[in-house]
């Protein structure tokens, strides 16, 4: 650790990962959920649970990206943060807005929790990953433009460089494109219009962004290739994914109202999209390809490779897949979406806030360049782990979607929804084991934080 | 003209990074052209009947100008190889006027085909030559930015005979720009 402000990143990884384990816990009661309708009901009804399963895994990325930008922005401009203290406020802030909303869901009917937060004044709530409540939103908001305001100042007075500008122009993509989280209009089609603004100008426009800087970040630190090389294969590769995936976001616009040219458009631009996931991947081999150290961090390598091959395959590979508007025509809203979802989040924004983790906790913790070899190998086991378990749950869920498509919407005599879901069980018992072992993977990784032993010398 | 100031060129001429940019341009008009192909077949008659309606005549004069400002482009690339900065700047200029009056022609030819009440909507055919001659449309505007910051910075005498890799690079885009409104036009206006 360069700067002392760093520091302030620690708190955000920490409950990154606490928040992750939540998430996947959740993920494994919801996934029993399919098979077994009624385990923990009324307790925990399913809608509740996937809505505390999807929430928790953004709000959790949201803290892995503002610790990660916390931590680069101070190394990258060579200045101390601006202000830490408001950094670690506005941590405690977004860390209570958000447990209490999780506790929120969990305690009461999700009307009532309408009800009592006031979303009646600006109605906000009850849109597929906009539940929060509106307090909570702008809670969202607020962390989000104090963040931008302490990073950006910090930028102002120190070096500018390329990693850093696409960091910042994907995180106030990220906070601008939140506000239309605010706007509910009264017409279905034009909700769903500007609920994608959030969510695909999100996954598939500027967190690319972010994921592209943090990536470049650690391979810069990792290999030790000159800069100029690695901010030039940046620039092409945001490049390709705003010309992809801004129009792109008419993938979305197939069937929900809107004209007939989406189709066209959507198609068409969203079958680039994998091109900047492939581009990723063509560059991190290169890079380590042509490093000029090794570096004692092995475990962080690892997941900075991994990365850009998990996010083509799930992202590119498996979002290409459906999207076409004739092959959408069939696979709109199916187990096939669910796959592509599971896949790319955990390829593409898992992966990468693991990987600026791997690498920069071992240093916020004093150590001088990576964690033991002990621990390091428990948490490539906890690599292995998740990873392979989440390719066979993508894997059997794909399955699930391949079937449901033909039993539902293909067959001459096409089933109900519910009869289908029978026919498909055994994928998701299939789904539900390998969730199982992705959960142990992620004990294994919380595991090798407590794991000590003799630290990596660091190299020159 | 010497052979003296042509050292050994790099290929492809121009920084490496548009490159990358013009091969993925290309590959999204190749995209666009071949759902064109596709939509087409599906529906000969369609297409044919609302070619008519188009204006060939601006749309050969588009092409006449595009290829002329390529060929200034050309003209300025050669007069900075040597070392003439003010007349790069001057070919440059001229390329620039050129997209303009391809920008005017073509405003024009979409506010008659508006008036008509035609939209994306119509049908395929128009939906196809809205979209692909739009995004076109900004692709000269985008062209036409490089080329201006080209041009202010040769003025300064930013480029020599020895560093002109961003004269390259401009030239390399504007080529681009021109070889798809080539295989644009005949396709869209022409071919039946």
């Amino acid at each position: 650790m360069q700067y002392q402000s760093q520091a302030v990143a620690k708190p955000y990884f920490i409950a990154a990962i606490g928040l992750f384990v939540g998430q996947i816990v959740f993920g494994a009661i919801l996934g029993l959920q399919y098979v077994m309708g009624d385990f923990l009901f009324p307790e925990i009804p399913f809608n509740v649970a996937r809505m505390v399963h999807t929430n928790l895994l953004i709000v959790w990325l949201l803290f892995g990206f503002m610790g990660a930008a916390y931590y680069m922005v101070p190394e990258e401009t060579e200045t101390e943060l601006y202000s830490p203290k408001l950094a670690l406020i506005l941590f405690w802030v977004f860390l209570a807005a958000g447990v209490l909303t999780i506790i929120g869901y969990l305690a009461v009917p999700y009307a009532t929790l309408a009800q009592i937060t006031g979303n009646d004044l600006l109605p906000t709530m009850g849109r597929e990953f906009l539940e929060q409540p509106t307090i909570t939103k702008i809670g969202i908001v607020i962390v989000a433009l104090g963040m931008l305001f302490n990073i950006s100042m910090t930028v102002l007075k120190g070096r500018k460089t390329a990693i850093i500008m696409v960091l910042l122009l994907g995180l106030w993509g990220l906070a601008i494109f939140f506000l239309f989280s605010f706007y509910n209009p009264e017409n279905l089609v034009l909700d769903k219009i500007f609920w994608w603004w959030v969510v695909h100008l999100w996954v598939e426009g500027v967190w690319e962004l972010i994921l592209g800087s943090i990536l470049a970040f650690v391979l810069i630190k990792m290999t030790g290739v000159d800069r100029e090389i690695i901010e030039k294969w940046l620039y092409v590769i945001i490049a390709m994914a705003l010309i992809s995936g801004i129009i792109g976001t008419g993938h979305h616009y197939f069937w929900i109202g809107t004209p007939e040219y989406w189709q066209w458009w959507g198609s068409i631009f969203s079958a680039i999209e994998p091109i900047p996931f492939f581009m990723m991947v063509i560059f991190a081999f290169n890079m380590v390809n042509k490093r000029k150290r090794d570096h004692p961090n092995k475990a962080a390598m690892l997941w900075a490779m991994g990365t850009p091959v998990m996010a083509f395959l799930g992202a590119g590979v498996w979002g290409f897949m459906h999207t076409l508007a004739p092959v959408n025509y069939y696979t709109h809203g199916t187990q096939i979406t669910a796959a592509h979802g599971h896949m790319a989040f955990y390829g593409a924004y898992v992966m990468i806030v693991l990987a600026i983790i791997s690498y920069a906790m071992p240093l916020l913790r004093g150590r001088a360049a990576g964690n033991s070899k002990k621990a390091q190998i428990v948490e490539m086991w906890s690599f292995w782990l998740m990873t392979v378990s989440m390719v066979f749950i993508t894997l059997f869920l794909t399955g699930a979607g391949i079937l449901q498509v033909w039993l539902q919407r293909i067959n001459e005599n096409p089933m109900g929804f519910m009869e289908v879901q029978d026919k498909i069980a055994i994928f998701y018992w299939m789904r539900e084991v390998a969730g199982v072992i992705f959960l142990i993977g992620l004990i294994v990784y919380v595991t090798s934080f407590f794991i000590g032993g003799d630290e990596e010398e660091a190299s020159s | 003209m010497t052979q003296s100031h042509t050292k050994i060129s790099q290929y492809p001429p121009g920084d490496f990074a548009i490159w990358i940019f013009i091969y993925a341009e290309l590959l999204v008009f190749g995209i666009f052209f071949l759902s064109y192909a596709f939509a087409r077949s599906q529906n000969v008659e369609l297409f044919n009947e609302s070619q008519l309606n188009l204006n060939r005549i601006s749309g050969a004069i588009n092409t006449l100008i595009l290829i002329t400002s390529s060929y200034f482009v050309v003209r300025a690339v050669a007069a900075i190889r040597e070392n003439k900065s003010l007349l790069c700047a001057r070919w440059l200029l001229a390329a620039i006027v050129l997209a303009g009056a391809f920008i005017g022609i073509k405003l024009f030819e979409f506010i008659s085909i508006y008036s008509e009440g035609i939209s994306l909507s119509t049908n395929t055919f128009y939906m196809f030559y809205l979209s692909m001659t739009f995004f076109h449309f900004m692709h000269v505007i985008m062209g036409m930015v490089i080329l201006i910051a080209v041009m202010l910075k040769a003025k300064q005498g930013g480029y020599s005979n020895e560093d002109h890799t961003g004269v390259e690079t401009g030239a390399s885009y504007w080529h681009m720009v021109d070889l798809v409104w080539i295989i644009l036009f005949p396709l869209v206006y022409v071919m039946r």
